[in-house]
């Protein structure tokens, strides 16, 4: 038999040949005299499907437990503890995947694409926090999200952020929901998990751009409270909005407020708000007529806005794989250049006609043009939204902390004199006990 | 007193009505998203046909070493003596010394079996899934050497930083029960 030793100069002469396409036998697998058997190829298995359903059990108890410590406990302690197991469980031994942040593109893309299915896990992480938040409001950013924990451990000398700007900067989370949900749905990228701010951390490594993202962040969180959370976070957005049915919900204080003002600045999330003032004129006519305008307006805002977006819809287009492809190969043919892309020399070397591929980035436009319109009529609906909410007017006579702002961490409990008065009533109380118990 | 009352009562009422609704819609979405049921759960294989081993594999990974390797399937192999996988385009010898081999790490092992014949093995421990052996023994040899990912290094990122960044859409969801798509088996090379 005749073999490769024929001079591998010879043989590179023949170059030019890609990679492309099926293998070719070039040298029969030899029949061996030796008793030699050919190896099998290793497949190491992936983590076991029973560990996910382990996840699923962790994610369940520690939502449980953020609830009983949040409302019932009414522990800080308790909180800061599950929220460094969480860190430990979640971020650093599952390593940040999967998360119920990133699983809203999961779900997304299960709605727009059928050959793709929710796994469980997945499905289990999306949905759970939302039901708890239905009950017991945010307690997955109180003690269970790793992102939400990483932060709220850096934060040590907390700024007040302007009131005014909260709302606005709020405004970036619904963009960054809308457009992963846009990226998603097209097929086209998962940006939440690409641009995860922190996940290099729990995995102590990766790309260098995200790490300086994660570390910028948390040197925010010095002094922000949970910048990631209250500004970016798409779930958050979720979350707000699930915690607006909440059952129950965190107060300040276990009892009666005092209105003592102890806890104004206890918040680091901006999430109490203050008795309205007693001297607070009623809306008069302006107030109202402004609302009115508003409301009418709201149709104008989501036009707008769904116009703007869709004047970027070619530049979201590009996320996706076959418009970029299409764009690049008729770009290289138009410009007659000789040296083309990996990617459209690999697409060349298959030789499928280039006239369907461009049918296909079409179609692939076409769905953006059309999500870019919802997504911008989402966005001037939510702007509006806001507007509304600002100008409206409401009384609240106590300290009240406003449910869907607040992560249930706990913080503002021991600034209430009431909870402190609690706390040595609880603490005395099994001496009164016993005490009943001997009489 | 009593209208506000009323208000709060009704307000909650409404509360609880949307919160129902809330649950039903959790209930129902999960049911029909996951009834679907191709699979418990996915994780991330290259079609070993579409790859083109560009070598983003070994820069792209989460991972400091990345959890992609070349494997060997072996009743395709030639077992040549001069294997274009394993040595450099222009040798100075054909021995194993680092300088002949086209291996930046010298991660393939190169055992004889029987004249003329070598076996030729991957040392996962070495392998940095650059692709250079992959790309050689395509295009000369039988292409026996391919990438995939290496299961129990990889940690199923949720989106593969490598998939989003390979030229030759190679990258795919597999059911995690099947997580290999390798040659010279069902899917065949
Ligand atoms: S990025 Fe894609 S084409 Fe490049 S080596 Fe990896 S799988 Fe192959
Ligand atoms: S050449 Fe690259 S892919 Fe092949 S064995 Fe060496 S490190 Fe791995
Ligand atoms: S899924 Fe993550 S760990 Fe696995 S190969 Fe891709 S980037 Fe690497």
């Amino acid at each position: 038999m005749i073999h490769c030793t024929r001079a591998l100069p010879f043989l590179i002469l023949l170059v030019g040949v890609s990679c492309l396409g099926q293998d070719i036998q070039r040298f029969p697998p030899p029949d061996f005299e030796s008793g030699y058997e050919f190896p099998v190829t290793t497949t190491p298995a992936p983590r076991a499907g029973t560990l996910n359903y382990l996840d699923v059990a962790v994610l369940f108890m520690a939502l449980s437990l953020a609830s009983y410590l949040a409302l019932i406990k009414r522990s800080r302690q308790g909180i800061f503890a599950l929220t460094i197991f969480s860190l430990l469980y979640f971020g650093f031994y599952r390593e940040g995947c999967v998360c119920s942040i990133g699983a809203i593109q999961n779900v997304t893309l299960a709605l727009f694409d059928p050959s793709y299915s929710v796994p469980f896990t997945v499905a289990v992480f999306f949905f759970l926090p939302l039901l708890f938040a239905l009950f017991f409001g945010r307690v997955f950013c109180a003690g269970v999200c790793p992102l939400g924990a990483i932060q709220d451990m850096m934060l040590i000398r907390p700024v007040k952020i302007p009131h005014w700007l909260l709302p606005a900067l709020g405004l970036l989370a619904y963009l960054y929901l809308g457009v992963a949900i846009l990226f998603a749905a097209t097929g086209s990228a998962f940006i939440i998990c690409e641009y995860d701010p922190f996940v290099t951390f729990f995995r102590l490594a990766g790309n260098r751009n995200i790490v300086i993202l994660g570390i910028s962040l948390l040197v925010i969180s010095l002094f922000v409270g949970r910048p990631y959370c209250l500004f970016l976070c798409p779930y958050g957005v979720l979350l707000h909005h699930f915690t607006r049915l909440t059952q129950w919900q965190v107060t300040v204080s276990p009892n009666e407020c005092l209105q003592c003002q102890l806890c104004e600045e206890a918040c680091p999330f901006g999430a109490i708000d203050p008795p309205t003032p007693k001297g607070m004129p009623a809306p008069n006519k302006q107030d109202r007529f402004r609302l009115v305008f508003l409301i009418l307006l709201v149709p104008i805002f989501i036009a707008v806005g769904g116009w703007v977006a869709s004047l970027a819809a070619d530049s979201f287009s590009r996320m996706h794989f076959t418009v970029r492809l299409a764009e690049q190969i008729a770009w290289e043919d138009a410009s007659e250049v000789d040296k083309f892309t990996e990617a459209s020399q690999v697409f060349r070397d298959t030789g499928q006609p280039k006239e369907a591929l461009f049918q296909e980035a079409r179609h692939v436009r076409d769905r953006f043009v059309l999500g870019a319109w919802i997504l911008g009529g989402f966005l001037g609906l939510v702007i509006a939204g806001k507007l509304i909410g600002l100008s409206r007017y409401r009384i609240r006579s106590d300290y009240e902390i406003n449910a869907t702002d607040c992560l249930a961490c706990g913080r503002c409990f021991s600034y209430c004199p009431q909870e402190i008065k609690r706390r040595r009533k609880s603490k005395s109380a099994p001496t009164v006990r016993q005490e009943a118990g001997n009489g | 007193m009593v209208s506000s009352n009323q208000e709060f009562t009704r307000r909650r009422l409404l509360k609880d009505g949307f919160r129902n609704v809330c649950i039903l819609g959790i209930g129902g979405a999960s049911g029909i998203l996951m009834a679907r049921g191709q699979t418990d759960q996915y994780c991330w294989q290259i079609d070993p046909q579409k790859c083109i081993a560009c070598g983003n594999c070994a820069t792209f990974c989460v991972l400091e070493e990345s959890a992609v390797k070349c494997v060997q399937t072996y009743a395709m192999c030639g077992y040549c003596k001069l294997c274009t996988g394993f040595f450099d385009p222009a040798p100075n010898a054909l021995n194993t010394g680092a300088e002949n081999q086209l291996c930046p790490t010298g991660a393939i092992i190169r055992t004889f079996v029987e004249d003329p014949y070598y076996e030729y093995t991957i040392d996962e421990s070495l392998c940095i899934g650059c692709g250079k052996c992959v790309k050689w023994c395509k295009a000369f040899g039988n292409g026996s050497f391919y990438l995939q990912v290496r299961h129990d290094r990889c940690v199923n990122c949720n989106q593969c930083a490598i998939a989003a960044a390979c030229p030759s859409e190679a990258f795919q969801r597999v059911p995690a029960d099947q997580p290999y798509l390798l040659k010279g088996t069902n899917h065949s090379g």
